[in-house]
């Protein structure tokens, strides 16, 4: 923690945001001299007109952090939540360590730190007030911004103290608050940048503009696994508004002065490409996945018990076989970066989820110092996971380098979904064993996956509550590129594992719901090796959704459930699936959720929300094919997005059970596809082992 | 290149420009009214919705050629404040996530309400089935539709 008195007579508060801990004042004179300090790595500010400036230091790419951050800080601070403004801080890894939207981690990093600021803060303000009227701190109190002292009936904002309290010793070990006496933390509160958004201001990376720049495309290769043979730019050269063709890498960018203009020059490049490795075809996958299902050898992920000794001695065997198809990320912004490459330093200014990796990288292939390279982070037009990736930002970079020019490189939604980086296509086999009481005593899963890594999350659930299990992977190298996307892995691998247990509940003449609490129990009770989740907060939102969802009561509608952890938060969800015309139809989802405190009302139900009906959509429609390397589909035409009238109704409730709140931006998603898929079995009778489900027998003639 | 003079957002504004520009990139690139968004380029998507002469338009497949002596209202134009009924009731629901459709969302939504001020959720549905929301925000925007269409009278 670090104080000083900010330029026009205000306050400023640093404070570290990778160390909980306060540390002891350090008065600095003027707000300059406290900037560049590095015992601090986050700003508050309070004006000598009261307004209270929030620094959000983490990338926003719609997963709600700068709204959530500031109400973290402003409810220890004890402030109006109408005297807070937030403002997006510069990328400074010095001062704000972990800058990245990812992992659902932003807020289980960060959640102690900002309430240590927020509420030494208000500590200075009251001992501030304090020794001025001459009473023990302990009598005053706090509220919207101001010290009060009841006994003499003194009040003073937080505006008329800054200047004085710039000079007192920072409070140390102060208490939090108890969560019940929470204000702000728990209510619905909107989105800081909503006024901007609906009023269509500047916000994103697409809408950067600096004189000068020039327009930049690339054309990249048509097809994975060729490269460029030759390049024939002289028809595009002479087209209007063109500055300059580039061959760079494998790829040929076209500069001009407007999109239009380049977007046109681009399509009279005449360029040819060779082969360079495998040209992959989706037919080539589907028998490639055959092969590592099949191989003798995998990588062993995990081993409990004895898997051949259960099989053997099994009363029932249930083996299936469930397949995901590759997907781009489709986020609304395609990829742009703005770059000026100058000889002693590089700007860069976009959409980024990394942007210390984007500075990294930009530095390395400059050969510049860190510092001499500045990224500034834009709102982002979401990002799924794509931007984690730093390709497009290198485009711009090394663009700009060669053109020595300030460069503005966009990317078409043809350019996004046929650029790589997506998820993988993975395949799945799940064996089960179940004795005779329909207990399941062995469980086997092998993970096929193209450029998928490690295709399971072997420490999940059932693992743990199943004596014999056996969890290992195969992988198949492909020039296809692929990508962490949203719920990395989780995203499928859910869907399809609880789908199978599915599968067993029924051939164990189980309620799906009941199995599974029977397997939490036995994991409770003797463990099968580790337990990597928590066994209560499993079965907690299992009950919730058992509860709302009026599960197994419901005429006329059939139920299907499906359960899972990631990303530390616990989301159990049931789908509701109705028959008309012959035909199932969703009519709705019910999700519980367990992401320990609610910060944002509003923001927490929009990523449940969101996160269910991407997972219905993308479960349901999504599917990117491959001929000879060249994907199939390449815009909205040809690649269904879930619309409007496709989304069924969705409920969300919270488990109240104040734990430390953890990420919400994606844990929601990865149950969705189970939910339904089970539900539309529940209805039909008809299981499904594939996505996209629209092209499934069950679901033909739905459109 | 040819010189267009455009009746945007009540203003006259020139752009020298192709004639087969379409008009996402002249109000982008151009005139730097950035407001109206990019998402497909083909009408697939709904993100570049203006008005043309009232009624609902993908900028992105208009050639500025085209537009003549009609008059244009982008997001910047709808309101001066964001005070315009759709806007404040997607404010009041809170419907963006990452907000980039928003914008097209909102053009649509107000061009559908003038034309049918009290609409079903059916209708409803219909008019913003074009508008592709990668966030999910479907619930919300649907909601605000309903809510602005209780301000219009
Ligand atoms: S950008 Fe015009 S409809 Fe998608
Ligand atoms: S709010 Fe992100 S695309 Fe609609």
């Amino acid at each position: 923690m670090k104080l000083a008195a900010a330029a026009g007579g205000g306050l400023l508060v640093g404070f570290n945001w990778t160390d909980a801990k306060a540390k002891p004042a350090v008065l600095d004179a003027t707000a300059e001299a406290a900037a560049p300090s590095i015992e601090f790595n986050s700003y508050l500010s309070v004006s000598p007109e009261g307004k209270i400036t929030i620094f959000s230091p983490n990338p926003e790419v719609g997963q709600g952090i700068k709204t959530a951050f500031p109400i973290v800080v402003a409810e220890e601070l004890d402030v109006d939540w109408q005297q807070v403004h937030v403002a997006q801080a510069p990328l400074d890894t010095v001062k704000f360590q972990r800058q990245v939207a990812g992992g659902s981690g932003s807020i289980p990093h960060s959640w102690k730190r900002l309430r240590q600021a927020g509420a030494t803060t208000r500590q200075l303000f009251i001992n501030t007030a304090a020794k001025r009227w001459g009473v023990p701190a302990g009598e005053c109190t706090t509220d919207k911004g101001m010290v009060l002292h009841k006994g003499k009936n003194k009040k003073a904002t937080y505006a008329e103290l800054a200047a004085d309290a710039s000079k007192m010793p920072t409070p140390t070990d102060v208490p939090l608050k108890d969560p019940k006496d929470f204000k702000l933390i728990g209510t619905s509160i909107r989105n800081v940048d909503n006024k901007d958004i609906i009023t269509g201001k500047p916000l994103f990376g697409l809408d950067f503009h600096r004189d000068g720049m020039l327009y930049a495309v690339v054309q990249r290769p048509e097809a994975f696994g060729t490269k460029i043979k030759s390049v024939d730019a002289s028809k595009a050269r002479a087209m209007p508004g063109i500055v300059d063709v580039i061959t760079f890498d494998n790829n040929v960018a076209v500069l001009g002065k407007s999109t239009w203009q380049v977007l046109k020059a681009r399509k009279a490049l005449n360029i040819q490409y060779e082969k360079e490795s495998a040209l992959e075809s989706t037919s080539d996958h589907d028998r490639i996945f055959d092969e590592l299902l099949n191989a003798p050898d995998a990588t062993v992920r995990r081993k409990d018990g004895d898997v051949e000794a259960a099989f053997k001695s099994a009363a029932k065997v249930i083996k299936s076989e469930y397949q995901c198809p590759f997907l781009p990320h489709s986020p609304m912004e395609p990829m742009n970066f703005f770059a000026h490459v100058r000889p002693d330093g590089a700007e860069l200014i976009g959409p980024t989820q990394t942007p210390e990796r984007a500075r990294g990288d930009a530095a390395k292939f400059l050969n510049l110092p860190q510092d001499k390279v500045t990224v500034e982070m834009t709102r982002m037009g979401g990002g799924f996971g794509r931007r984690l990736a730093t390709d497009f930002v290198m485009e711009a970079v090394k663009v700009s380098a060669l053109a020595k020019a300030p460069v503005k490189l966009i990317w078409t939604r043809e350019d996004d979904m046929t650029g790589g980086d997506y998820r993988p296509a993975v395949k799945y086999r799940f064996e089960a064993a179940l004795d005779a009481k329909g207990n399941m005593i062995g469980y086997k899963l092998r993970g096929a996956g193209i450029n998928a890594g490690n295709p399971t999350r072997q420490d999940n659930f059932p693992a743990g509550a199943v004596d014999n299990l056996l969890i290992d992977s195969a992988e198949h190298k492909s020039p296809i590129t692929t990508g962490p996307w949203r719920a990395p892995i989780t995203n499928f691998l859910a869907y399809a594992e609880q789908s199978f247990l599915d599968e067993v509940a029924t051939a164990a003449g189980k309620d799906p719901i009941a199995f599974r609490l029977e397997l939490l129990d036995k994991a409770k009770k003797s463990p099968a090796g580790d337990i990597k989740y928590d066994i209560d907060r499993m079965r907690a939102v299992t009950e919730l959704a058992a509860e709302k969802s009026n599960w197994g009561k419901k005429s006329g509608v059939a139920q299907g459930f499906s359960l899972y952890f990631s990303h530390l938060s616990y989301v159990a969800q049931v789908g509701e699936v109705t028959m008309k015309q012959g035909k199932p139809e969703l009519t709705k989802v019910i999700a519980a959720v367990d992401c320990g405190i609610v910060i944002n009302q509003s923001g927490a139900r929009q990523q449940v929300m969101g996160g269910v009906v991407d997972g219905i959509g993308h479960a349901m429609y999504g599917k990117l094919t491959f001929d000879e390397g060249a994907p199939e589909q390449n815009n909205y035409n040809n690649y269904r997005m879930i619309r409007m009238s496709e989304i069924p109704e969705v409920e969300v409730h919270f488990v109240d059970n104040g734990i430390d709140p953890t990420g919400l931006g994606e844990p929601a998603l990865p149950p969705t596809g189970g939910a339904v898929a089970n539900a539309i079995f529940k209805a039909t009778g008809k299981r499904i082992y594939k996505q996209p489900f629209v092209e499934q027998d069950v679901l033909k003639g739905v459109s | 290149m040819a010189q267009y003079n455009l009746k945007i957002n009540g203003q006259t504004y020139k752009a020298d420009v192709e004639p087969d520009t379409p008009l996402l990139w002249v109000l982008r690139d151009s005139l730097g009214l950035v407001g109206t968004k990019y998402g497909c380029g083909i009408a697939q998507c709904g993100a570049c919705t203006v008005h043309v002469n009232g009624a609902a338009t993908r900028s992105c497949v208009l050639p500025v050629s085209a537009i003549g002596s009609s008059s244009v209202t982008t997001i910047e134009g709808l309101s001066a404040q964001g005070e315009h009924p759709v806007q404040q009731a997607w404010d009041e629901v809170d419907v963006p996530q990452c907000g980039y459709c928003q914008a097209g969302q909102i053009m649509t939504a107000a061009a559908f309400l003038k034309q049918n001020p009290k609409p079903s959720e059916a209708e409803i549905e219909a008019a913003m089935n074009g508008n592709i929301c990668r966030c999910g925000t479907y619930h919300r925007i649907r909601e605000a539709v309903k809510v602005a269409s209780t301000k219009t009278k």
